[in-house]
């Protein structure tokens, strides 16, 4: 039987809620303030909260500095690339490890998950070679491979995990009307998991999009995405804490708005065969 | 179309796209790795000069000053080529040269005048007389006051001024209710925030990191005076919390009003002194780093210079950059754009010999420490190495980094002094060990 909650017991959780949600958001709402103050109020001890004088010069000085564009085309392309073929491999890869198990598949998921227990800078020197030598380097189809492949077991998981809760009775009952596998993949089993692939596309991309050890190690001036913009904005000798603010909330706005829109989808997908 | 007209469209038609290819050969595109600080931004503003100049185009990849570091280090070890010029310091210079990383600056210009370059900042930039970087801005270090609060306290800065001196002022203008704190000073970990500030500490009371054999010597009094002293007078008079505090922490406070002293970079002059941003722009002096009566003061040399990396394919094009960037033209150009107080300082001697620039209020001052620091020699009692706040050998980065840990959590109240003294003795007599040095 259903525990009935009391109003009381409602808005606690309610405040409670509302307070952690808060406080996750908190940084990125004290960033996009700094961004609108100048450098002499981003570090004005008390600090100032909403009473300032706003201001939108660090924006303009920072359109002026940073063709901001490029570096927005290429984060597009890096985070939409790399979760896109990292979706047409996981696919058919959770489909054969959660439909046809063999005695081995525990293992190999286990061994795709071990892969992202290394540290990152612990091969950066044999990826930096490789893409010397296959000339990679600065180039957006590296970062695009390079962050499929870092992405791939997380994306293999999620979708193992949300192909696991659909039944293998639909999928045999397609076989029998004469479905083939592709068919049978294209045509029941991705329409079925969609909330549960909308979710890894949007995790994954999102995952794509902050990361910041390969996009800054591997790129240039041709190929640096979003990351690499932040980036030139950091200073340890001086102040320019507002102009780092702009740059960030310009980085991080467009993930905030597609997270905004979709949180729906994300949310469904997250929850996705949770309650049965 | 008659056949010589055709002819004589087919040979305009060559003869253009021969021109073109030409001018292709001719013109590079740049690709030159630097550090978000002020001096370099303006560089980048003025870029479209050299492209006038040369038909070069150049394209930037600013970074922050740990992340290049680590980014060009793997692109020059690997010879990876994504850069035809680097932003280095002082630090990695000799050590590249030395490993054939960089290629020489030694076929620069007669116009150019490299004699004119400091000989500080020439003879840091060098490895074995030959320089592979030419410095875009040079640094050292001194003191910074507040002339106000000085003489509220009824005392006078002496243009060279003793440790002793400076732990008694900082005492007398501390004033907590108000939130001044008599002295600022970077205990921030690593080995360019606070272990650069102990480490030049430790050099004016004797210490030295190495002795002749390489063994550490962070079992000597000598440390121990420094560290105790440091730590003793930050207690009465520094800030809170100045175990977390480096250059960017130090100078907010002081822009703010919070420090009668802050001793560090000599290029924050112009960030403290700039009405825009410091509210006490019209009140400070300038003063050498302290010394403790031994011969050597505590200020250590500095230097942002542009090198060729050696797997670069533009060498002649990245050479006529750096000749451009750094030479006295160039501070011309900053100056009539940007006015004097904003030229790059610490690099050429003509700089400080220009009427114009003597004007500036901390011109001589900056001078000064610069000539007052010598790498060669940067220690009362003899050393294998070169460097002042920093030894020149690859693995001082990470032995640095670690020492300096254990000296912030002496300044965070986390340990004794004795107690960090003695890991930092055994973790870097283990570090050199490891490395073949003893």
């Amino acid at each position: 039987m259903a525990r009935a909650v009391t109003t009381k017991q409602k808005i606690m959780f309610t405040a409670a809620a509302w307070s952690i949600g808060l406080l996750i958001f908190f940084p990125i709402l004290w960033t996009v303030l700094t961004s609108f103050k100048t450098e002499a109020q981003a570090i004005n001890d008390p600090p100032l909260f909403l009473f300032f004088d706003w201001t939108l010069e660090n924006y303009s000085v920072v359109q002026e500095r940073s063709n901001y564009m490029k570096f927005l085309w290429n984060s597009v392309i890096i985070a939409g690339g790399s979760t896109l073929l990292g979706i047409i491999i996981a696919i058919p890869a959770a489909w054969s490890m959660a439909f046809t198990p063999s005695r081995r598949t525990k293992d190999i998921l286990l061994w795709m998950l071990s892969t992202k227990m290394l540290p990152a800078v612990g091969v950066l020197y044999p990826i930096y070679l490789l893409f010397i030598e296959l000339g990679l380097l600065d180039s957006r189809f590296g970062l695009v491979m390079v962050l499929m492949l870092i992405n791939l077991p997380i994306i293999v998981w999620m979708l193992y995990t949300y192909f696991r809760e659909i039944p293998g009775e639909i999928l045999e009952a397609a076989r029998m009307d004469g479905a083939s596998l592709k068919e049978e993949i294209l045509y029941v089993l991705t329409p079925m998991a969609l909330p549960g692939i909308a979710s890894t596309v949007l995790l994954n991309i999102i995952l794509a999009w902050n990361e910041a050890f390969w996009t800054l190690n591997l790129t240039a001036a041709n190929a640096a995405p979003l990351t690499a913009f932040i980036a030139s904005y950091s200073s340890p000798e001086g102040l320019f804490f507002a102009k780092l603010s702009a740059a960030s909330t310009m980085a991080i706005a467009p993930i905030l708005i597609l997270g905004w829109f979709s949180q729906k989808q994300l949310v469904r997908g997250l929850t996705f065969g949770a309650v049965k | 179309m008659k056949p010589k007209k055709l002819n004589i469209l087919a040979g305009a038609v060559i003869a253009g796209s021969l021109s073109a290819m030409a001018g292709n050969a001719l013109a590079e595109t740049l690709t030159i790795a630097t550090v978000n600080n002020g001096d370099m931004i303006r560089m980048q503003k003025l870029t479209d000069d050299f492209t006038n100049k040369t038909g070069h185009k150049v394209e930037w990849v600013t970074l922050e000053e740990n992340v290049l570091r680590q980014r060009v280090t793997t692109d020059i070890t690997t010879r990876g080529g994504a850069f035809d010029i680097m932003t280095i310091g002082m630090y990695e210079t000799p050590i590249w040269g030395k490993n054939g990383w960089l290629v020489a600056l030694n076929d620069l210009s007669a116009s150019y005048d490299v004699d004119d370059i400091l000989p500080a900042m020439r003879s840091g930039l060098s490895y074995d007389g030959t320089l592979y970087a030419a410095p875009f801005y040079g640094e050292s270090s001194m003191v910074m006051y507040r002339t106000d609060l000085m003489q509220k306290a009824g005392l006078k800065m002496p243009k060279a001024p003793n440790w002793q001196f400076i732990r008694k002022a900082a005492a007398a203008m501390t004033d907590r209710a108000n939130d001044i704190n008599g002295v600022c000073l970077r205990g921030k970990a690593g080995w360019g925030e606070g272990g650069a500030f102990i480490t030049v500490t430790g050099n004016s009371f004797g210490a030295r990191w190495f002795d002749e054999n390489w063994n550490a010597q962070f079992d000597q009094p000598e440390w121990a005076n420094a560290l105790n002293f440091f730590v003793g007078m930050m207690k009465e008079s520094g800030p809170a919390g100045y175990a977390t505090n480096g250059f960017n922490e130090n100078l907010s406070l002081f822009q703010q009003g919070k420090c009668g002293m802050w001793i560090d970079a000599t290029v924050a002059a112009s960030f403290v002194t700039n009405p825009k941003d410091s509210t006490v722009a019209d009140k400070v002096g300038f003063a050498l780093a302290p010394d403790n009566g031994l011969g050597k003061r505590s200020n250590w040399l500095w230097a942002w210079a542009l090198a060729v990396p050696a797997g670069s394919q533009k060498v002649d094009a990245a050479k006529q950059f750096i000749e451009w960037a750094t030479s006295k033209e160039y501070i011309e150009l900053v100056a009539s754009k940007e006015g004097w107080a904003n030229v790059p300082p610490g690099a050429r001697t003509s700089l400080y010999q220009n009427p114009n620039y003597k004007k500036v209020p901390f011109a001589q001052m900056t001078l000064d420490s610069i000539n007052a620091a010598d790498p060669q020699n940067p220690t009362v009692k003899p050393v294998p190495y070169v460097g002042i706040q920093f030894v020149a050998i690859p693995e001082f980065a990470g032995i640095a980094t670690e020492v300096s840990q254990e000296f912030s959590a002496v300044y965070a109240g986390q340990q004794s002094v004795a107690e960090a003294l003695r890991k930092a003795q055994a973790l870097t007599n283990d570090a050199m060990e490891a490395a073949g040095y003893r």
